[in-house]
């Protein structure tokens, strides 16, 4: 084997250098990805440890395994990390820092330092979130609503608002640099319109990064004022305003969400024109309908707030705003149906994780439709309804896209192959475990279950035992990745450029690509997914 | 140049190695400064919103505790400032010009107008502290309703002018402290003769970011000081 041995030899990223400091001080915008896959790995395992206690307490009707005050911090210290400190980061942070750079053919991001300084506000960040779960808590709901947070919450408020507003410059600052990426450090020939899909979401998702999380940062900080020298600017009793606060948390937690979202439709746009063996179809409106999805999501906020005393003329204009975003939503999900239509489809791993994020996130999309209407709106507000519906946009859309990007980008990151059997299997483990965990919860929200309690009565009993069932399956879904891809490290097939047979400027690299991408400059003079002149390689074709 | 056979590969020193020349980083970097004064626009939008609000609600209030602030202050502060603008200007010009000497006069000027800026500032939150103006337990503005002089304002609401008040002019004091910062370590490099006019991209940046701040103040200065003036 002439050629594993050449492959050892090469010099790549991985191995240029060793050390702890040639990691801690890198601006290889590859080295950095990783470091935020090990960071926010563990983050999504300290949430996911929240999410199982409360599944568990959730298993009897009586509050017997947590007290009530114990749970509140529960489920806003599961969502805090959830939200800001795995979702926000997952996609961007790890395969976008590894592949934006790669897929528009640079040698780096623009800024490599601004790089590895966003990483370190996420670790200071998460440090600061550490001390605060670990001396006490916080119990106001991921969402910090006032006056509640400001005025009568005796838990960390303040440590939890200022950990989460340093983590919001994390996001902006990868948000910029995949912007200025975008904009200047395109190879000769990759024109906007040649760009993979992937870039294009993560355009969409920095626009939302730098326009929308400022203003999170700007709320914490007047939450955290008022709460240190009383203010009052949210605190009804002085003439403030409790539903500015929630105007302004919205603002940036609405778009948020895309933030999640976008960049797993741009991983989940990679993985089906790939196994479907097709160009996708209908390129520019799915670039463009990534590009909506953002300006829309700054209209819409205010559906979180219909029942908090707003103006029903406003709440109607933002009822109807609301429906708009499932137009360019609809358009990404009938143009992957569409590729797939007369494919020569594969079902490999990273496609059986497509599959879901489209089933689950139509199912996601369409409640929110529910949620969108003022008077099923009123009927469901703070239930597990509401609960279910994100849960599938969340877990189900962007983790979904999450898994799938990362089966497969591993073999060009890690330049192993996992094993591909072991693969469907748990991206099948993950699908049964997910839908088990939250079907069950749109009826329990539907029947009036209210979210945020730590009881509930009996006759909810059977859908909540199901709903737990579920949880423990998905948690053996997504441990099982974790140990093949560690295992793949070591014993894992030794990787190909290519193995999928894929378009797009990273796979015309070697597997693990060296430190400064590509030997040469490269040229693109081909179109985006040109699938119709690309063979697929032995390796691709699983499971006949 | 021509003689030496190595010409047509040297580049400056200043190049980073992942751009392909001196043009794509200057406005890489220019852009990256651009879209991080979008985030600041945002991140001062959520106050000047809730100013707006407020503004709207409590209108007389708004009014009273305005005319309780310093206008001399205030507008000695807005001139030190738009001054400041004009120095870093000319600051940028001399680095383009190759003109070090000038350079280092201009940066010198320009911190010393920052500086006599917080001072003034830090004048007259000292007097808003002796005044009991500053929002908390101690609070107390006693005032009337300008347009009705025999009717007290509402205490509460005067309050939140003057947290809007602290908080927006305490985040752009702070702004102007990481610009004093910047502009210190500008200073030095400048001095030591780095900014030529093939590279002075730290300085048109530094500069992009002390005019933001500049025109913060410029918005705050109306909207705090200059409510109802009219005599």
């Amino acid at each position: 084997m002439a050629t594993a041995t050449i492959t050892a030899e090469r010099e790549t990223y991985l191995n240029q250098e060793f050390g702890i400091k040639s990691w801690l001080l890198t601006t290889d915008h590859k080295r950095i990805a990783l470091l935020y896959l090990l960071s926010i790995t563990f983050f999504f395992f300290i949430g996911g440890f929240f999410a199982l206690l409360i599944r568990l307490e959730l298993l009897t009707p009586a509050g017997d395994l947590v007290q009530a005050d114990t749970y509140n911090k529960l489920f806003t210290m599961h969502g805090q990390v959830m939200v800001f400190f795995f979702l926000i980061p997952s996609i961007p942070a790890v395969l976008g820092n590894f592949l934006v750079p790669l897929m528009v053919g640079a040698r780096d991001l623009a800024f490599p330092r601004i790089n590895l300084l966003s990483w370190y506000l996420y670790i200071i960040a998460g440090i600061m979130m550490l001390h605060c779960m670990l001396t006490g808590g916080v119990d106001t709901g991921w969402t910090f609503y006032t006056p509640f947070s400001t005025a009568f919450s005796n838990t960390k408020v303040i440590e939890a608002g200022l950990a989460i507003f340093v983590s919001g410059f994390s996001s902006i600052l990868t948000g910029l640099n995949f912007v200025v990426t975008i904009h200047r450090m395109r190879a000769p020939g990759m024109t906007w319109s040649r760009l993979p899909l992937f870039i294009w979401s993560h355009y969409a998702t920095s626009i939302i990064q730098l326009l929308g999380t400022p203003v999170i940062a700007v709320t914490l900080v007047l939450v955290v004022l008022e709460r240190a020298f009383h203010l009052g600017i949210f605190d009804p009793t002085r003439g403030g305003d409790p539903l500015l606060f929630q105007h302004l948390f919205w603002f940036y937690s609405h778009p948020a969400v895309y933030i999640m979202i976008l960049p797993a439709m741009g991983v989940v746009s990679e993985i089906v024109p790939c196994f479907s063996r097709k160009r996708i179809f209908g390129y520019q409106f799915v670039a463009m309908s990534s590009i909506a999805i953002a300006v829309f999501g700054f209209l819409v906020w205010a559906h979180h707030m219909f029942v908090a005393g707003m103006s029903i003329y406003a709440a109607l204009i933002f009822s109807m705003l609301s429906y708009l975003v499932a137009v360019p939503s609809a358009i990404k999900v009938f143009n992957w149906t569409a590729t797939m239509y007369k494919g020569s489809i594969i079902f490999s791993t990273p496609m059986l994780y497509a599959f879901g994020f489209i089933g689950l996130f139509t199912m996601g999309g369409l409640t929110g439709l529910f949620l969108a209407a003022l008077g099923i709106d009123v009927h469901v507000t703070d239930t597990y309804f509401v609960i279910a519906h994100f849960h599938y946009i969340m877990v189900g859309g962007a983790v979904m896209g999450y898994l799938g990007g990362m089966h497969f980008w591993w073999p060009k990151i890690s330049g192993r192959m996992y094993p591909e059997s072991w693969g469907r299997l748990a991206a099948l483990i993950v699908f049964i475990g997910f839908n088990l965990t939250f079907f069950p919860q749109f009826i329990l929200g539907y029947l009036g279950m209210p979210r945020r309690y730590w009881q509930y009565p009996p006759e909810f009993q059977v859908l909540n035992v199901l709903s737990t069932a579920g949880s423990t399956i998905l948690a053996v879904g997504y441990l099982l990745p974790m140990v093949y891809f560690l295992w793949s490290m070591r014993y894992g097939k030794v990787a190909e450029a290519n193995p999928w047979g894929a378009s797009g400027l990273e796979w015309t690299t070697p597997s693990p690509p060296p430190t400064f991408n590509f030997d040469h400059t490269p040229v693109v003079d081909w179109e985006a997914y040109d699938y119709e002149h690309i063979p697929v390689p032995e390796e691709a074709r699983v499971g006949g | 140049m021509a003689d030496s056979p190595i010409a047509v590969e040297q580049h400056s020193p200043a190049l980073q190695h992942h751009f392909a020349d001196m043009e794509q980083q200057r406005q890489a970097s220019s852009l990256g400064m651009w879209l991080f004064l979008a985030t600041e626009v945002m991140f001062f939008g959520g106050m000047f919103c809730a100013y707006l609000i407020y503004r709207y609600w409590y209108f007389p209030e708004f009014a009273a505790a305005s005319k309780s602030l310093d206008i001399t202050l205030g507008t000695v502060n807005t001139a030190v400032l738009i001054c400041s603008s004009l120095t870093v200007v000319m600051a940028v010009r001399a680095a383009q010009l190759g003109k070090r000497q000038a350079q280092v006069i201009y940066l010198a000027l320009t911190l010393i107008l920052g500086l006599a800026f917080l001072g003034v500032k830090a004048i007259e939150w000292t007097s808003k502290f002796k005044g009991h103006h500053v929002p908390g337990a101690s609070f107390n503005f006693e005032g009337t309703i300008p347009s009705h002089p025999d009717q007290p304002v509402d205490q509460r609401h005067a309050q939140i002018f003057f947290s809007l008040y602290f908080a927006m002019t305490g985040m752009h004091a702070l702004h102007m402290v990481i610009g004093v910062g910047i502009f210190s370590y500008l200073l030095y490099y400048a001095w030591k003769g780095r900014y030529t006019p093939d590279y002075h991209t730290p300085l048109e940046n530094s500069g992009l970011y002390w005019h933001f701040v500049d025109i913060i103040w410029i918005y705050l200065f109306p909207l705090l000081y200059l409510i109802d003036r009219k005599k």
